[in-house]
Formats: C-alpha cells, sequence, structure tokens
C-alpha cells in the first residue's frame, strides 16, 4: 500500500474522501477514527493507513470551506454540523426550542463534571440543597452522565461521571478542555469581625439595620 | 448568553427589592406596601438553595465571601426567610438548618473569648461556611461557563444525510398485484401439469385455510407459492390463493420479501400480535 505511486493514487484518495463524506452524513453520533478505518478497508485497492485516512478528512474538511457545513472532531470521533453563524437560523426553523436548563441542572452537571466520581451526597453537600431525582433522571436520560461504580461506603452509593456524550454534546475532545474552575482563596487572614462582634453590641446594630453593613 | 437573561429576570426585582427593603427589615414591612406577589415568589424561588441565597446576599453588597459581616448577613437572611414564611412559600429544610447555623456563628462569635486561650484553638466559626460558599459560588460560576458552551441543538447542529435510503428497509408486504402475478405464474404451471382432469371434489376454502395454517405451524417464513399446490389443477390452487387471502385479511398470516424480486414469503403470525 505504502509503495503505491503518488500519480496512481489520485483515483484511490478520491475515493476516500467520498466514501469518509457518505459515512459520515450517514452516521447520527460522532464516527471514530478506528471505525473510519474499519469501513474504508472495503475502498477499491486495500484499507487505507491512518495517515492517509487523516490526510483524506483534511482534504474533505477543505471541501467544505465555503460552504455551510464544516467537518469537526470531537471526543466521539469526527461528524459534519452546521457552522455555527448559521446556528441562529437553523435554531430559528426548528419547530421546538430546546429548553432551557435549570440552574439547579447546570450547577449538578458542573459539579459531576469537575469533581467526578462524584456521589449524590458529594452533590449536595456542595449545593447545600437535597438534588432532585428529577435532575438526576434528565442528565441520565441525556446521557450526558453515567453510574460509573459504587463507593464503598454505607449503602454504596452510586458514582456519577459524565459521558463521552456530553462532550460530544458540548463539542469537547476531552474532559480538561472546559472551562477551568476558579480558583480557591486561600483564607490567610480571616478580617476580624469579634472586634465589634465580641463587644456589647449595641442593639441596633442587630435589629435596626439602619447603619450600612459594618465594614470589616 | 444565558447570563444576560438572568440578569433581565433578576436586575428589575432586584432594584425593587432594595427600594423595599432598604433600611427597614423585611419582616415587618409596611402592610400596605404593594409587592406584586408573583414577581416576588419567583425571585425567591429563583434561588438554588441558602448558599445560593447567602452568595446573593453578599454580591448584593459587594462584599467579600472572605469578610462576610456574619451578623449583618444573618440578619438580612432571616428577613428573606421569612418574607418566604409570609408567602408561604415551600421552605425547603435546608434553608432553616442555615438559618440555624448563622444563628450558631452569630452567637459563638459574640460570646467572648476567654483572655486566657487566645490561642486559636478553637477555628473561627465563620471558617466552614466560608468555605462552604466559596466552594459552591466555584461550581456555580462553573454552571454558567458550560451552559455558554456551544451546545448541540442550541446552539450546534448536526448535518447528516437521512440515512432512510441506506438502512435496510423492513420486508415490505407485496403489492395484490404481486400475489396476482405469482398466482398467474402458478396457474400457468399447473395447466402446463394437468395432464388428467380431475373429478371436481368440492374443495372448501376453509378447509384450505386450516391446512394451510397447519402448514405454518412453526412460524417460519415459507415461499408463498409453495402454500399453491400446483398438482392440484387449476381449481386447487385457486382455492389455496384465495384461503391465503381470508387468511391475510384475517390478519393470520405476515408477509416478507427479503428484497425486490425475489420470492415473496409468509409465515402464521405470532399470537401475541394477534391478541393486540
Amino acid at each position: 500500500m505504502k509503495d503505491v505511486e503518488p500519480a496512481t493514487v489520485e483515483p484511490r484518495t478520491e475515493e476516500l474522501e467520498l466514501v469518509l463524506e457518505a459515512i459520515l452524513f450517514a452516521a447520527s453520533e460522532p464516527v471514530p477514527i478506528k471505525d473510519l478505518l474499519a469501513a474504508c478497508s472495503t475502498v477499491e485497492s486495500g484499507g487505507p493507513e491512518r495517515e492517509e485516512l487523516d490526510a483524506a478528512l483534511e482534504r474533505l474538511a477543505a471541501h467544505y470551506l465555503h460552504r455551510s457545513i464544516e467537518l469537526v472532531r470531537s471526543a466521539g470521533g469526527y461528524r459534519f454540523r452546521v457552522r455555527p453563524r448559521f446556528s441562529a437560523q437553523v435554531q430559528a426553523a426548528q419547530p421546538e426550542r430546546p429548553p432551557r436548563l435549570s440552574r439547579a441542572l447546570l450547577e449538578t452537571l458542573a459539579i459531576i463534571a469537575y469533581r467526578q466520581p462524584v456521589t449524590r451526597a458529594e452533590i449536595e453537600d456542595i449545593r447545600g440543597v437535597a438534588v432532585s431525582t428529577q435532575i438526576m433522571r434528565t442528565l441520565t436520560e441525556r446521557e450526558w452522565v453515567h453510574v460509573v461504580g459504587h463507593k464503598e461506603v454505607p449503602g454504596r452509593p452510586g458514582l456519577y461521571a459524565t459521558t463521552r456524550t456530553f462532550l460530544d454534546d458540548l463539542g469537547l475532545g476531552r474532559l480538561d478542555e472546559l472551562p477551568p474552575l476558579d480558583d480557591l482563596r486561600e483564607l490567610v487572614d480571616l478580617p476580624s469581625e469579634t472586634a465589634d462582634a465580641a463587644l456589647p453590641l449595641p442593639s441596633r446594630s442587630l435589629e435596626g439595620g439602619e447603619e450600612p453593613p459594618p465594614e470589616s | 448568553m444565558t447570563e444576560t437573561e438572568v440578569e433581565e429576570i433578576e436586575r428589575p426585582l432586584e432594584a425593587d427589592w432594595s427600594c423595599r427593603v432598604n433600611g427597614s427589615p423585611m419582616g415587618d414591612m409596611p402592610a400596605d406596601l404593594y409587592i406584586p406577589p408573583d414577581a416576588l415568589e419567583v425571585f425567591l424561588e429563583s434561588f438554588e438553595g441558602p448558599l445560593d441565597l447567602l452568595l446573593y446576599l453578599i454580591r448584593r453588597q459587594n462584599l467579600d465571601i472572605l469578610a462576610i459581616p456574619i451578623a449583618e448577613i444573618t440578619r438580612q437572611y432571616m428577613a428573606y426567610i421569612e418574607v418566604m414564611q409570609a408567602l408561604r412559600l415551600e421552605l425547603a429544610g435546608e434553608y432553616l438548618v442555615m438559618a440555624a447555623l448563622l444563628a450558631e456563628i452569630k452567637s459563638r462569635m459574640l460570646l467572648p473569648r476567654p483572655a486566657g486561650s487566645a490561642e486559636d484553638d478553637e477555628e473561627d466559626p465563620r471558617l466552614a461556611l466560608i468555605r462552604q460558599l466559596q466552594e459552591y459560588e466555584r461550581f456555580k460560576a462553573a454552571a454558567e461557563r458550560i451552559d455558554d458552551i456551544p451546545r448541540l441543538e442550541r446552539d450546534v447542529f448536526h448535518a447528516h444525510a437521512s440515512r432512510d435510503a441506506l438502512a435496510a428497509p423492513p420486508a415490505p408486504a407485496p403489492a395484490l398485484d404481486d400475489l396476482i402475478e405469482a398466482l398467474v405464474g402458478v396457474l400457468r404451471r399447473a395447466s402446463l401439469s394437468a395432464h388428467h382432469q380431475i373429478s371436481a371434489e368440492a374443495l372448501s376454502v376453509r378447509e384450505r385455510m386450516a391446512r394451510i395454517l397447519e402448514t405454518l405451524e412453526h412460524e417460519e417464513f415459507v415461499d408463498f407459492v409453495s402454500l399453491l399446490v400446483v398438482s392440484e389443477g387449476r381449481p386447487g390452487v385457486v382455492v389455496a390463493f384465495l384461503a391465503v387471502l381470508e387468511l391475510s385479511k384475517g390478519g393470520l398470516l405476515e408477509w416478507g420479501q427479503s428484497e425486490a424480486f425475489s420470492p415473496i414469503q409468509v409465515r402464521r403470525r405470532m399470537a401475541a400480535v394477534i391478541d393486540s
């Protein structure tokens, strides 16, 4: 395969591009590179090498340079998508608006994404409220999170983690492409409130509330 | 995108709220003060728990989490809780737990420390809460950022071709024409092989229906043509054909054809399907 003369490669590489285009358009999910390799093994004159495939994908992407469709790669593999600048119009043509995700759901998702694998109790500790079953169900049904194991503590609670679909749906290749968490500022010197709190306080500061909050 | 939406929701209410609240504790608001109850409820319900409410109170005053004035924040927090209760909002238990925690911190800070034990054996009572608030704030911010990431079917749309034409189509039920054509073929062959006259034995369609069902007992696809026994001559084939049509009409048969022009297959429909 490798020793094929460049001149004779021409028709085959074109064929390869066409085959890749067909596979990617027919797929409803991103196609992993190994699936592409396997599927292309029937291309005339034998299956392509990995480098050939990469080159063909690149040329295929170049073909779409001036179209509203682009070839992108995410965690699950390659897929075609509408260029983002047409999203608004595509959106407008959809029969239904996609539902907004509630803050509770997004916060839960964020905790799972950054702290996985994580139990429900740990999520609740961070959010300070009970995690509703509905939210976990929605996240699971969207295939964004799944139970990857059980924590070896009494009750063996499920450990949640995000899925590849989650990365794919956000167009991320890897988890560490998520925006970084804010840094925790170190609690070096906790400003003292005891200065006024430890002293017998004039009652107005507790109940009147007329003055601005005490500066610390 | 979401952030601006959230702000649009919160800003007018916030302004509204602060002008009502500033100065006087919310618990004893003038009775004649008009609060659009729906707006207030929506606003209060929008809090995702006590930490969220605390963060809001802190942010509203541009305070640093690391320097929250517990006494003041507790007072404001309690005022909100009272309003929520007055509005009979379903108050999650966590809000009350937090109220108790705040009261505890406040009271512990009010206690004068024995002069002797200046060593900070005891952790500042605010520490745990501050850590929790910080941690929550990180994830709250992360959640907003995740929401800002272009998301499939909201901001990102996949381009794909319909696969309908590619997927193996379910075996289509043959058209009546196809059945008739098959019949014609069999009849033609029947006429070739009918080398002697059959004394017309009355062939009952009903009886044939039963026999065909017996043949199809095993619920496997058989060649439709095989049901039409050529050796029975033209009338036999016709009766068998009628019997098949009758059975089919009764929903007892299932048709299939693996591809165009391949033999038409037929089998007994599964019992479960008949029932439904």
